[in-house]
């Protein structure tokens, strides 16, 4: 490799070095031995040789063709090991980014308050990204980056790292099955100059925000409604799901479980808000605990208060 | 047709207390309870083929071809489902093991005759169980076969139902294999000492002690699930206060045991198949023995690479995938054996010996792929990608898969006392090789490319690999189908068998086709100089 760094990320050489390395003891094995099947195969055939020789096996075959394995197995593992080491270990001053994953879209936050559904980066800075799955298991899959790491929902120190090295556009998918929309759930990874980034990072509006301008209140709210994934588990419709449906339920007065005791509550402000943000709280009857998590620290009041005006349409 | 001395009859037109079909589900013949099983694992091998062919047909080109999404998932899950419970991990066992283990050790049945038919029923529950989960309640689960928490959890709540049937399933699998153990320790016949047994006995002893020891960690899932789905402890799912890697941990701790059920006995066979159409005595008889515990034993302590990157300690990454390359050893050894007993050898082309020839063919591929897997730089950049799936397929589908149809093919003249039709028998292994060559081939690549598996749509640049890979579906299919219909034609309409067509050694050879109700008139004794390798 010469200077000019041509790989898009810090691992690709690393990993790619595995491959090589083990690909080319796969073909060399698999080449070999079919090809001395094939000759025994031809140079023993009934015809040729009508009368087998007897042999029952060697002890120094078997040793030998026991520890050539032995070490070529150990070789692979020690590139599989080198390669995959330095993914572990973010580098302290790395630039972080929260990532959150939910059926069925990724979107990530910066340290500003910058959100995105793109990930934009800076070229030949390392960046740590914080995993953040909000319902089930995702995985964050950059195949040009050679990196893979599961999202897994509660878990604490969830994270991967990386440095771009290449401007460009990378494909960004989910590679840990979630549902109906799971190969629908993918983006991209924007590689950029610094200065780029720089000016694109200081515009802090919010996606939602920044729709909010041309759009109604309620036409926000499904948008956000859309993107945050709400209707994976919610219909629109009155069909049941393991969620109950919005039609109507704006104003309904609705039968709730809380802890063990039934009662009425009246679907307000209050009582949306509270089942964003403690999902749990209250359970709709007839319905399971513990299939929502909140959305706190996900939403903005404004993001609320736009997705209730959408609630309201849903006569 | 030869009979023999009891009732003048063989074990298929025997007449007992039963009529008809009752004198099948009912009977307690080894031989009986292997046709059963044969029967019933061919009946769901097919439906799962043809869920496969779907998806496979929905892949052809990116954007919706036959079906929705929703559908796709559902399919996909089923197939894994019946392939792996109801397919692949009972297979050469259930029904290889059962019609010639007891005669191929010089026993007139297994150790527990009516505990072998309990198996059968419990096979069948199993199977009734899994498949009403599947068909009732909330529609078909899209979870994929290995139920990751918290998405299934979250998804209709067929969960535990289908866990308590895989249970059932895994009931059958632990009591096959007590009942193989006691057989083997205890039913030899004079003269059959441990190291005269055929390696395909041998490999059923290793898979009978992996049945044994790894199918309860199922129930103990089982009775979690139970825990968390009807009292609220939070086990699994986050959102209680639960883990999601311990159920995966949980999952594989069988699963990838399992995988060892389904791939020794298949090299079991290939090791039968080998000596006799080479008319030489197998290379390193000891060497196979060894490399058989090995598997079984090093097998319970890898796991963990399913889950390079769900977010494991690294140390424990690091052990994990150290102790996977070690197991990659043992099978290596086997393959050098079998093709050293080539060597020298007058080697009879039948049909038998191109699967099994074959067989060492996609095993070798499917083994290779799985030091890549093994590795974790690489493993982190084609885990859940398609080349996972090519790999896995490779192995149990090309190496149990095509053992299947090696055995089927070797014992098919003792089992049902005809030969198939050996021209076709070779056409339709052709083309089925062809098929699955293209079939799984490309999605090495696309794994390779970053395609994750369990995609039900894909971006245009997966499209050529995806072409290739449906229509080598259709050429498998196709060869598939010949091989069925000369077989169940053959199987009524055959030419009689002689009782030892290829010259075998092993004792089942030394029976008439099909054997008797109890297997052998007189006990056989083995001598000093008798061995199921002995072809001088």
């Amino acid at each position: 490799m010469n200077s000019e760094v041509t790989q898009a990320s810090n691992f690709v050489q690393g990993v790619d070095t595995a491959f090589i390395i083990i690909l080319a003891i796969c073909f060399i094995f698999l080449i070999g031995l079919t090809a001395v099947m094939l000759y025994f195969i031809y140079k023993y055939n009934k015809k040729k040789n009508p009368k087998p020789t007897q042999i029952e096996g060697s002890t120094k075959l078997e040793i030998i063709w026991t520890i050539i394995p032995f070490l070529l197995t150990m070789l692979m593992f020690y590139y599989g090991w080198a390669g995959w080491k330095p993914m572990h270990k973010p580098p302290k001053d790395a630039m972080e980014v929260t990532v959150y994953g939910r059926m069925w879209n990724f979107s990530f936050e910066y340290d500003n308050g910058r959100r995105s559904d793109t990930l934009f980066l800076p070229k030949d800075k390392p960046v740590k990204l914080n995993l953040v799955a909000m319902d089930v298991l995702h995985s964050l899959y950059i195949p040009a980056f050679r990196v893979k790491q599961d999202m897994v929902p509660g878990k604490k120190d969830n994270f991967m790292w990386f440095e771009p090295q290449k401007e460009g556009t990378y494909e960004l998918f989910c590679a840990e099955y979630c549902g109906l929309q799971h190969s629908y759930m993918y983006t991209y990874v924007e590689v950029m100059k610094d200065s780029a980034f720089q000016a694109w990072i200081a515009d802090t509006t919010s996606v939602a925000a920044s729709v909010a301008a041309v759009e109604s209140p309620a036409a926000t709210g499904k948008r956000i409604m859309q993107n945050i994934g709400c209707f994976a588990c919610h219909t629109i419709d009155g069909t049941r799901l393991v969620g109950p449906s919005f039609k109507g339920i704006w104003g309904e007065t609705q039968t709730v479980v809380t802890g063990r005791d039934k009662r009425e509550v009246t679907v307000d402000e209050e009582y949306i808000k509270r089942s964003i943000f403690d999902p749990n709280a209250d359970i709709a009857d007839g319905y399971q605990k513990g299939l929502m998590l909140t959305y706190e620290g996900q939403l903005s009041d404004d993001d609320v208060n736009n997705i209730i005006e959408y609630l309201k349409t849903l006569k | 047709m030869q009979t023999t001395a009891v009732n003048g009859a063989n074990y298929l037109t025997y007449q007992g207390k039963y009529k008809g079909l009752l004198g099948w589900i009912l009977s307690t013949d080894h031989k009986r309870i292997g046709l059963l099983y044969l029967y019933s694992i061919a009946t769901m091998f097919t439906t799962g083929v043809l869920l496969g062919l779907a998806m496979k047909f929905e892949l052809l080109a990116p954007g919706k071809t036959i079906m929705e999404a929703q559908t796709y998932n559902s399919v996909f899950t089923v197939h894994g489902v019946i392939m792996i419970f109801m397919v692949v991990v009972p297979g050469l066992p259930a029904v290889f093991g059962n019609l010639m283990l007891p005669i191929m050790i010089g026993a007139r049945d297994v150790a527990f005759p009516k505990l072998n038919l309990l198996s059968w029923w419990l096979y069948v529950a199993g199977v009734f169980l899994v498949l009403a989960a599947l068909l009732f309640g909330k529609g078909s689960p899209d979870t994929g076969w290995t139920f990751y928490a918290p998405y299934s959890f979250k998804t209709g709540t067929n969960m535990l139902p289908a866990i308590f049937g895989a249970f059932v399933l895994g009931f059958s699998s632990i009591l096959t294999g007590l009942n193989f153990l006691v057989t083997i320790h205890r039913l030899r016949c004079k003269g059959m000492k441990w190291m005269k047994l055929p390696l395909f006995v041998w490999t059923l002893y290793g898979t009978a002690w992996i049945q044994l020891l790894a199918t309860p960690v199922v129930g103990i899932t089982l009775v979690l699930v139970a825990l968390e789905r009807v009292f609220g402890v939070g086990i699994f799912d986050p959102a209680l206060g639960g883990d999601p890697i311990l159920y995966q941990h949980l999952f594989w701790i069988y699963s990838h045991p399992a995988v060892y059920i389904m791939i020794l006995p298949a090299m079991g066979a290939i090791s039968e198949i080998i000596p006799t159409f080479a008319q030489k005595h197998i290379f390193g008889y000891k060497a196979l023995i060894a490399s058989t515990m090995a598997i079984a034993f090093v097998g319970y302590l890898v796991w963990g690479h399913h889950m390079f990157t769900a977010g494991m300690s690294g140390t424990a990454q690091y052990y994990f995938s150290l102790l996977t390359f070690i197991v990659a050893i043992p099978s290596a050894i086997k393959v050098f054996n079998w093709i050293s007993t080539l060597y020298k050898g007058s080697i009879n082309v039948q049909t038998p010996f191109y699967w099994a020839v074959s067989f060492i063919f996609v095993f070798m591929i499917g083994g290779l792929s799985g030091l890549v897997l093994g590795a974790l730089a690489t493993d982190v950049h084609v885990h859940d990608t398609a080349f996972v799936v090519a790999h896995f397929h490779y192995i149990v589908f090309g190496g149990t898969g095509f053992a299947f149809f090696a055995a089927i093919h070797y014992w098919f003249p003792k089992i049902f006392g005809r030969m198939y039709d050996k021209a076709w028998a070779n056409t339709g292994w052709l083309v089925f090789f062809v098929g699955f060559l293209a079939l799984y081939t490309p999605m090495f690549y696309l794994g390779m490319m970053g395609m994750p598996r369990r995609y039900y749509d894909y971006l245009e640049e997966f499209h050529g690999g995806n072409i290739l890979s449906t229509f080598g579906s259709w050429v498998l299919v196709t060869g598939f189908i010949i091989i069925v219909v000369n077989l169940v034609r053959s199987a009524r309409k055959g030419a009689p068998a002689e009782a030892n067509p290829w010259h075998g050694r092993t004792l089942e050879w030394t029976v008439p086709s099909p054997p008797p109700v109890l297997n052998f008139d007189e006990e056989p004794v083995l001598g000093e100089k008798d061995g199921p390798y002995n072809y001088e």
